[in-house]
């Protein structure tokens, strides 16, 4: 008995996922545990491992394209078995897809994408139409009324009895449907009805045309400011960029972040001296013993933990029922790849010592550049750290990376000023800090506090000690 | 109006039709000296004495075969059976001869007996002791099949069961013993093939009968408190069925949801669904759904075997689904 094979959730986050690439081929056998494709999640590149049995008879997602979890990627069954009506089936759940996301596009969102999902939505309800159209009693009378030639508008009797006592043209509504599979509902009718003489005069191919036309349009707004001479080509293309799952997740997570918490910002200056020389020092002794240097990271992730033990509440979560002080000060890492960013995540910082963290750094970072993080690996974390000093970023505003209620931007080290006693003037190296934080979690003072007691570990690193 | 059990309501059904009428008697397992397996028959072997109230051996073919012959010979009977899951045991004689007594004998020889007991799946009781076996009965021509589900219903159609004529299964429940509700102190009926509209709403029909009815009016409540105002059609009895008063109400609602403990093939459940689909055609704005039982024998382990059951989130679920919500 053939059965699909479905897009599984490989990671707690993940909704979507993208054929990377197919290690079986239609034809191959397959056990159990078996390799099948390797998926590209919202964070990292991971194996689908096969819990089906069989022949991989149809590949159904293609190298490339992504499916929604849930969605059927493949089907698997006996050799030479016809899946022909299974296939039927799976084609007419995604036509239904693909006509809700055609409605949506006909409202005008204009992108060329949009409009072909559109074209290929209403193809595949009328073949399904045409399938169910002789077995509806007085299904051709009523297609012939609504003047959609050879195929069927999908209606549920109520709208059809409805339609027709209103005067409105059910082709007028075609796709348009919010019943499953873009069926017709007394709903729609009601709203075609209100809506006036308007909806049922616009014609399905009247919309689809503006969709089309739209997208042709768009390139041309610049040319509608006449005055202006023409603009010679800057040598950057044009171009629509598909989003993928990596840039949805960030986008979704971080809109949550920014929108729901509260964010307020607290900046502080600092010398770096003290412990930058006390880097220094360590790793020419590391470097003589043969070991490696100390990333400067690993040392303010350290430091970080320690004055985060002083005050445990940055490291907490809100969990609208409750404030939730985890037992482990685990620190994320933003660190850039060339298709988003990622964040993995130093598990336990306050128990653990700065060599060990930055092997874990290391480590960590080495795999994120490859795409081979795991979701236990970036997610999770109870604190976050972003540095943009080597940009030469003077100071900035992060946003919070959640569960965690705070996250600590770090600018770059600058050559500042400063009035000594004597009323003479010295250079110190600065650097500025700036906390984010969660205003329901973390109130001002104590944003405050932990600011000046991490400001005083940077400047005499043995107060981590005290 | 008192309020009692489902369980005194059916004890004061029987009491006062054995006062009305001394051709009914009452016999099954357990039922005299034991007062009933589920004390249903309490104090009726000491009211009306030994000769119309008598406990049977475990032979159910046997005692249910003496019912149906002592009704063609003009007594009324009610037959007990502990459980319907025992009722198996029976099942050649309620077929073949209840069933077809009358036809057969060219209208000579009427069957008035009720068979009653607890239907459905109650707690802990596995596969073989929880099955809800309406549609068997439900299957054949010439048995009416009652299902109340309120101490009212129950009492009003006990009385009806017994007075009439046709074989009568009459479908209880061991969790709706200790249900409780007012029934009148002075003599009522309920009559056979005629539902009830427990609740009344305008957006979505919830058709349901015996058992899930109290939950499915909970399902009601629930989408009440999203501005869903479900109507709730207590069947009452599911042969013969009251059709006009689902159509009427789907006609008015425009959407259906049917609701039956019993498993989903070939139940009452699917065919209320093609009888509405059929009928209702033009006034449906939704495929007509139907919450059942899961397709499998009853699980043992209790998480398992509610999930086998409707519930109040299936039955929400699946107005919303027909509402498009």
């Amino acid at each position: 008995m053939a059965e699909k094979m479905l897009m599984l959730a490989l990671s707690p986050t993940m909704e979507e996922g993208t054929i990377v690439s197919w290690s079986k081929q239609e034809g191959d056998k397959i056990e159990n545990g078996d390799v099948v494709c390797e998926v590209e999640t919202d964070k990292a590149t991971m194996d689908y491992e096969s819990m089906q049995e069989g022949t991989l008879l149809k590949i159904l997602v293609a190298e490339g394209e992504s499916a929604a979890v849930e969605q059927p990627i493949a089907v698997v069954g006996e050799e030479g078995e016809d899946i022909s009506d299974l296939l039927k089936e799976i084609e007419s759940q995604s036509a239904g897809t693909s006509a809700d996301a055609g409605g949506a596009a006909a409202q005008g969102a204009g992108s060329s994408e949009a409009a072909g999902g559109k074209t290929e939505g209403s193809e595949a309800s009328e073949a399904t139409g045409k399938g169910v159209a002789g077995a509806a009693q007085g299904g051709a009378s009523e297609a012939g009324q609504s003047g959609v030639e050879g195929g069927r508008i999908k209606a549920s009797p109520l709208a059809r009895n409805l339609a027709k006592n209103a005067g409105i043209e059910l082709s007028a509504l075609q796709g348009q449907g919010s019943g499953p599979g873009g069926r017709v509902v007394k709903k729609d009718i009601e709203a075609a009805k209100a809506g006036g003489g308007a909806v049922a005069q616009a014609g399905p191919q009247a919309t689809a045309k503006a969709a089309q036309y739209g997208a042709q349009k768009a390139p041309a707004p610049g040319s509608g400011l006449g005055t202006q001479p023409p603009v010679t080509s800057t040598g950057i293309e044009e171009q629509h960029i598909k989003i993928g799952r990596k840039r949805a997740i960030i986008a979704q997570r971080l809109s949550e972040s920014k929108f729901s918490a509260p964010h307020y910002y607290l900046t502080t200056s600092l010398r770096t001296d003290p412990l930058t020389k006390a880097r220094e020092r360590i790793n020419q002794q590391s470097v003589k013993a043969g070991g490696a240097k100390l990333s400067l990271n690993a040392f303010m992730m350290k430091l970080t933990a320690e004055a985060i033990k002083r005050h445990p509440i940055v490291n907490a979560a809100w969990k609208e029922q409750e404030i939730y002080i985890p037992g482990s000060i685990d620190i994320g890492l933003a660190v850039a790849l060339e298709d988003g960013l990622i964040t993995p995540v130093v598990r336990n910082c306050g128990g653990k010592g700065i060599r060990q963290i930055d092997a874990e750094v290391q480590e960590l970072v080495a795999k994120a550049r490859s795409g081979k993080l795991q979701p236990e690996e970036y997610s999770g974390a109870s604190f976050s750290i972003s540095n943009l000093g080597t940009y030469g970023v003077e100071q900035f505003t992060a946003i919070i990376n959640p569960p965690a209620s705070a996250i600590m931007a770090v600018g770059s080290v600058t050559r500042e000023p400063v009035e000594l006693e004597n009323g003479s003037i010295s250079f110190d190296n600065k650097m500025k800090l700036t906390l984010s934080c969660d205003h329901r979690v973390i109130d001002g003072a104590v944003g405050a506090a932990f600011l000046r007691d991490l400001k005083a570990m940077f400047e005499n690193p043995m107060q981590a000690l005290l | 109006m008192a309020t009692i059990t489902m369980r005194e309501a059916l004890r004061q059904a029987m009491e006062e039709e054995m006062r009305r009428d001394e051709d009914v008697l009452l016999f099954g397992e357990e039922v005299a000296q034991y007062n009933g397996a589920y004390k249903v028959t309490q104090g009726l072997l000491d009211t009306f004495g030994e000769k119309r109230v008598f406990d049977t051996p475990i032979s159910e073919e046997g005692f249910t075969g003496m019912g149906i012959g002592a009704a063609m010979a003009g007594l009324r009977p009610i037959v007990e059976w502990m459980t319907f899951n025992f009722s198996l045991m029976a099942i050649d004689q309620v077929y073949n001869n209840a069933a077809k007594n009358l036809y057969m004998s060219g209208g000579q020889m009427k069957n008035p007996i009720v068979f009653r007991g607890p239907n459905g799946p109650a707690e802990y009781l596995a596969s073989q002791h929880s099955q809800a076996l309406q549609s068997i009965f439900a299957h054949v021509p010439g048995l009416k099949v009652v299902a109340a589900s309120t101490p009212y219903d129950a009492k009003g159609l006990l009385k009806s069961s017994i007075r009439d004529d046709n074989p009568v299964l009459f479908l209880e429940a061991e969790m709706m013993y200790s249900w409780k509700g007012e029934v009148p102190e002075d003599e009522y009926l309920v009559p056979i093939g005629k539902a009830d509209v427990k609740r009344a709403g305008s957006d979505v029909t919830l058709v349901c009968y015996s058992k899930p009815s109290k939950m499915v009016l909970q399902a009601a409540e629930e989408l009440a408190k999203e501005g869903i105002e479900a109507e709730v059609l207590d069947l009452r009895t599911i042969r013969p069925l009251d059709e006009q008063a689902i159509y009427d109400s789907v006609r008015k609602t425009n959407r259906c949801v049917v609701v039956d403990e019993s498993w989903p093939f070939a139940s009452v459940g699917s065919h209320i669904g093609w009888l509405v689909s059929r009928n209702c055609f033009d006034y449906l704005d939704a495929p007509v759904e139907l919450v059942s039982g899961e397709d499998v024998p009853m699980p043992y382990n209790h998480t398992l075997e509610l999930a086998a059951q409707p519930s109040v989130d299936k039955v929400v679920n699946a107005a919303k689904s027909v509402l498009y919500v």
